[in-house]
C-alpha cells in the first residue's frame, strides 16, 4: 500500500496549476478532499501550509504539505508509483526531455498567460502576450510531433507530464479565444495540438476538472480583476 | 577560496564550426545511453547554472570533457544545435544526446548514474519534494533579484535589496540547524543549486550595501562550510572575479 494518510488538495477551480494536479490524482484514481480557496481571503490552512508563496495548489498528504504543482505531480507519481499509469516515463533521458518541455510550458506559455489575462494594462500588451503564447505553442506543436512518436499524447499512448502541465491551461485558452475572437491553438497552424486538445479534454482523468465554460471563466476573471483593483486603492 | 583548475585563460575556446549535427533534443534515441558513454559539458566559466553541473559531476566523480563557450564572442554551432530552444548553457551531452536546464541536468545525472552518490534523497519522496521545492525557490528568486541589485539604481534598487534580504532570511530559516540543506542526506540538491551563488553574494553585498553575516548569519556559515567542499571549491571562481565579470556585463549593456 503506497502512501498512508489522507489526501487534501487546496485549489482554485480555474488554476492551471491546480487542474494539472487533479488530472494526475484522477489518472491514478486517488481519492482526495478538494478544498476551493477564495484568493481574496486565503484560508489559515493555505497560508500555514505554503507560507513562502501563499499560493495554490497545496497537496496535504497525511497533513504534510507539498507545494509547487510540478513538484506535487512528481511526488504523487513517486509515492503511488505502482498505482495506475506513470506520469513521467521510466527512461532517464526521456524524463529529462519531459521535464524540459514541462518547464518550457510554464516559462513561455505560463508567463504570457499571466500577462494576457491578469497583468496587462493595454490591449497592445495583451496582443503582445498573445503573440508570445502562440509562438510558444507553435514550438510545442513541433515538440508534440517529436515526443508523441505519432501517438495521442506528449507522453505517448497515455497522458504524461507535459500533457498535464499544458492541459491545465486549456480552460483559460477557451476563455482567451472568446476574448480575442480567434483560437490560440489554431487548427490550421497547429493541427497536432488541436487534435491533442480534443483528446485531452475527452480523457476520463480530465472530466470535471478541465473547465469548458468560457463565460464562467471570464466571469471569474472579472471578479478577480475587480477585487485586485479594489485592493490596490 | 582556492582558484579552480580551469581559469579563463587556460580554457580553450569552445567555438566549434564543424558540421556535425547533434540530434534534435526532443527526438527519442532508441539506444539507451549507457553509463559508459562520454559526458561533455558546454558551459561558461562564471555561470552559476553551469557550476551546479560541475559540482554535481564532481560529487559523483564522473569524468567529463569541459567545453568553454565564449558567450561574449558568440555561440558555437554545437551549442545552438544542442539547445535550439533556449540557446543557453549549460548543456550536458551524454553520448551525443543533449540535456538542458541545470536542475534538469542534475536530476538526469542522479537517474542515469544510479550507482554514484545522488543529490536528491533517493528513497524518501517527501524529502525529494521538499528539495525540489527549495531548488525551485532558489531558481525563481536569487539570480533575478541579484541582477536587479546591480542593474538598477534608486528606489528599484532599494526594493531589490529588501527582497534579497528576505530571500536570504527565508533560506536561513529553511536551513535551520542543518549542516546542509540536504539534512540527513548530507550535501544535496538544494546545496548544489545554491552553492554557486555563494560567489555572487559578495557582489550583491557591495551593490546592496548589506552584509550576509548580519542579515542571515546561518547562510554566511553555510557558505563557509560549502566553500570548503572539494566539488564546490574546484568549480567556483573567486568573488572578485565575479565582481569584475558583472562590471563587464554592465559595460556591455550600457549600464552605469
Amino acid at each position: 500500500m503506497a502512501g498512508s494518510g489522507e489526501l487534501k488538495l487546496l485549489g482554485v477551480w480555474t488554476s492551471p496549476y491546480v487542474i494539472r494536479v487533479r488530472v494526475v490524482l484522477n489518472l491514478k484514481s486517488l481519492p482526495y478532499e478538494y478544498v476551493e480557496e477564495n484568493l481574496g481571503s486565503k484560508s489559515a490552512l493555505l497560508l500555514g501550509s505554503n507560507p513562502v508563496h501563499k499560493s495554490v495548489p497545496v497537496l496535504l498528504h497525511g497533513g504534510r504539505p507539498v507545494n509547487e504543482s510540478q513538484v506535487i505531480v512528481q511526488y504523487i507519481d513517486e509515492v503511488w508509483a505502482g498505482t495506475g499509469p506513470s506520469v513521467l516515463p521510466a527512461d532517464p533521458y526521456e524524463r529529462a526531455v519531459a521535464r524540459f518541455w514541462a518547464a518550457y510550458v510554464d516559462d513561455k506559455v505560463g508567463s504570457a498567460w499571466q500577462v494576457m489575462l491578469f497583468t496587462c494594462k493595454t490591449e497592445e500588451e495583451r496582443a503582445e502576450a498573445v503573440s508570445r503564447a502562440v509562438a510558444a505553442l507553435e514550438t510545442l506543436e513541433g515538440a508534440l510531433a517529436d515526443c508523441s512518436g505519432g501517438k495521442a499524447f506528449f507522453g505517448g499512448e497515455s497522458i504524461g507530464f507535459v500533457d498535464v502541465v499544458l492541459g491545465g491551461y486549456l480552460g483559460w485558452f477557451g476563455a482567451v479565444d472568446k476574448m480575442i475572437g480567434r483560437r490560440l491553438i489554431d487548427p490550421a497552424r497547429m493541427p497536432l495540438l488541436a487534435k491533442w486538445e480534443e483528446r485531452f479534454r475527452a480523457a476520463e482523468a480530465a472530466k470535471g476538472v478541465v473547465p469548458d465554460d468560457a463565460d464562467k471563466m471570464l466571469e471569474f476573471l472579472r471578479t478577480l480583476l475587480a477585487w485586485s483593483a479594489s485592493k490596490s486603492k | 577560496m582556492p582558484t579552480p583548475i580551469h581559469t579563463p585563460s587556460t580554457l580553450h575556446s569552445g567555438r566549434h564550426t564543424t558540421a556535425t549535427l547533434t540530434p534534435n533534443p526532443t527526438s527519442s534515441n532508441p539506444t539507451m545511453a549507457s553509463t559508459d558513454q562520454q559526458l561533455v559539458l558546454l558551459d561558461f566559466w562564471v555561470s552559476p547554472f553551469g557550476q551546479r553541473v560541475r559540482i554535481a559531476l564532481a560529487e559523483k566523480s564522473l569524468p567529463y570533457e569541459y567545453v568553454e563557450e565564449d558567450l561574449l564572442a558568440g555561440k558555437s554551432d554545437r551549442l545552438l544545435s544542442s539547445n535550439p530552444v533556449h540557446k543557453k548553457i549549460p548543456v550536458l551531452l551524454h553520448g551525443d544526446r543533449p540535456v538542458n536546464e541545470s536542475l534538469i541536468i542534475l536530476q538526469y545525472l542522479d537517474e542515469a548514474f544510479p550507482d554514484a552518490p545522488s543529490l536528491l534523497p533517493p528513497s524518501d519522496p517527501y524529502a525529494r519534494a521538499q528539495a525540489r521545492f527549495w531548488a525551485d525557490y532558489v531558481d525563481k528568486k536569487v539570480y533575478d533579484c541579484g541582477s536587479r541589485l546591480w542593474k538598477l539604481k534608486g528606489e528599484p534598487q532599494l526594493q531589490a535589496r529588501a527582497e534579497m534580504v528576505e530571500i536570504l532570511k527565508t533560506l536561513e530559516a529553511e536551513l535551520g540547524e542543518k549542516e546542509f540543506f540536504g539534512g540527513e542526506h548530507g550535501f544535496g540538491f538544494v546545496d548544489a543549486a545554491l552553492a554557486p551563488f555563494s560567489a555572487w553574494l559578495p557582489s550583491y553585498e557591495r551593490y546592496g550595501e548589506f552584509k550576509v553575516a548580519e542579515v542571515a548569519p546561518g547562510i554566511a556559515a553555510w557558505v563557509e562550510r560549502v566553500g570548503k567542499r572539494d566539488s564546490v571549491a574546484k568549480s567556483l571562481y573567486a568573488p572578485d572575479k565575479v565582481y569584475d565579470f558583472i562590471g563587464v556585463l554592465k559595460k556591455k549593456y550600457g549600464i552605469e
